[in-house]
């Protein structure tokens, strides 16, 4: 479904991403870890083209997203993009977050995208607050509406960039959920996190990498109990303590 | 004090008008709401246009705002004064020429306020917009301008309130006005200056400040929209 071939990226003189090669397939949750700077939302970040890549190639269910007859925006709504600063728009409502790109990007009818809210609020356990402003909310709750509004495009596959980092730590197990009851229903899912429980229980494969290159690409299984790489076994002695 | 009112009050309200052109307060206010109305959304495509990705965009805007934010007002006043019936070939009535003159000025303040206001947005709102498909103008004017716009509520205030005042100055071509109703009123009774100028004065005040009045409700209200405490 997503292919990496030896994509490349520079910030001017540093290298970002080092030659990444890899593939996710559909239905798959691929756990992305790695200590910080190590090109992980970078990486995440150039699937939707929210980054340019310098070299290499990505492919979205096979089409190849650097390619100049790409529709950017076409592509873009293909994809579910959760962020870590949640980024709900705070003059519309939680309803109106939700039913944004179904009513301006998909062109469905304002009723059958209030519907479709409705249903996915209702999923991620928020349809009573469904006429709230995200101001009103908490973090958690603004990243379940977040993961709604990233729903509401009917994405193969959503994206995670670090979505439970800030929040408070009382809140983290609500988003988790949410995202585990999106695996268990066969949602593709990408997601940068240093949640390992999660990793460990949800996550069919594990990439970690580190200072821009794809180290170990494994199952989490195989990553927990036999990481092979040195890096990935001083970051796993880091992390769990 | 009442016998001044009562004698000059019509002429203070609005000028020679039934039996000539329209002037004094309502004047001004005519020239004010016509100027501002057309140098926002001027102000609009030039502060959108400093934010371009395009080049060439950015780079007119960003001339478009130097040029007029560093010229004096009656500098462009005179060029329009002089300059505009001889490019158009035809006679502009000065209220044209002093509305075109204060709508080029102006927009070039206006522009620099909505650049600073959609550039305050946190980074991520055009993020979110854009990664869920929103192209470049439905991300301009659902997320962008919404948010920015209510923001710069108190800039736009503070541009609108010296737009009002600045249009005084056209008195000096002879258009038909505040400023323009009180030197009138002044050479007609020529002891009277400080008293005519202080009516003038008051009503600048009074418009401004009732200005900033409505300004400062649509802020309190917008807040508490966002807050979801909106009636």
């Amino acid at each position: 479904m997503i292919k990496f071939e030896n994509v490349n990226k520079w910030y001017k003189t540093y290298h970002a991403l080092r030659d990444i090669n890899g593939e996710v397939n559909t239905g798959e949750v691929v756990v992305v870890c790695g200590p910080s700077g190590s090109g992980k939302s970078t990486m995440i970040r150039t699937i939707n083209k929210l980054e340019d890549i310098a070299s290499g190639t990505i492919r979205v269910q096979g089409q190849c997203i650097n390619d100049k007859h790409v529709n950017i925006n076409q592509l873009r709504a293909g994809i579910g993009f959760v962020f870590q600063h949640f980024n709900l728009f705070p003059h519309l409502s939680v309803k109106d977050n939700v039913a944004l790109s179904p009513i301006k990007v998909a062109g469905q009818s304002k009723a059958q995208a209030y519907e479709m809210a409705d249903e996915l609020l209702e999923k991620v356990g928020l349809y009573a607050k469904k006429d709230d402003m995200p101001a009103n909310l908490s973090g958690g709750q603004q990243q379940r509406v977040a993961i709604a509004r990233a729903l509401a495009q009917q994405p193969p596959v959503i994206l995670f960039d670090e979505p439970t980092s800030a929040l408070d730590p009382e809140m983290v197990g609500e988003v988790l959920n949410v995202m585990k009851k999106l695996a268990a229903d066969g949602m593709t899912m990408i997601c940068v996190t240093h949640e390992m429980n999660f990793a460990r229980e949800v996550a069919d494969r594990i990439w970690f990498m580190d200072q821009g290159e794809l180290l170990e690409d494994t199952t989490s299984n195989a990553f927990f109990t036999q990481a092979t790489h040195e890096r990935a076994q001083k970051f796993l002695a880091d992390i769990i303590h | 004090m009442y016998d001044f009112i009562s004698t000059y009050g019509m002429m203070f309200l609005v000028g020679s008008w039934p039996g000539g052109p329209i002037g004094g307060f309502a004047g001004t206010l005519i020239l004010a709401a016509l100027s501002l109305t057309a140098a926002f959304p001027i102000a609009m495509l030039i502060g959108t246009g400093r934010t371009s990705e395009i080049g060439i965009i950015r780079h007119l805007s960003t001339v478009w705002v130097y040029v007029f934010r560093s010229i004096p007002l009656i500098m462009i006043i005179f060029w329009a004064y002089f300059l505009l019936p001889t490019m158009m070939k035809t006679e502009i009535p000065p209220f044209w020429t002093a509305v075109s003159a204060i709508v080029i000025y102006e927009s070039a303040f206006l522009a620099e306020i909505i650049r600073g206001g959609l550039q305050s947005l946190p980074a991520g709102q055009v993020e979110a917009a854009r990664a869920m498909g929103l192209g470049y103008f439905q991300t301009l004017f659902t997320i962008q301008l919404p948010q920015a716009l209510s923001n710069m509520i108190p800039s736009l205030l503070n541009q609108f309130v010296s737009t009002i005042k600045a249009t005084s100055i056209v008195y000096i071509i002879g258009v038909n006005e505040a400023a323009f109703s009180a030197q009138q009123i002044n050479s007609i009774e020529l002891t009277g200056t400080l008293r005519t100028y202080l009516v003038l004065a008051m009503f600048y005040f009074f418009i401004c400040a009732l200005l900033s009045r409505v300004a400062k409700m649509l802020e309190a209200h917008l807040t508490a929209k966002r807050l979801g405490q909106a009636a």
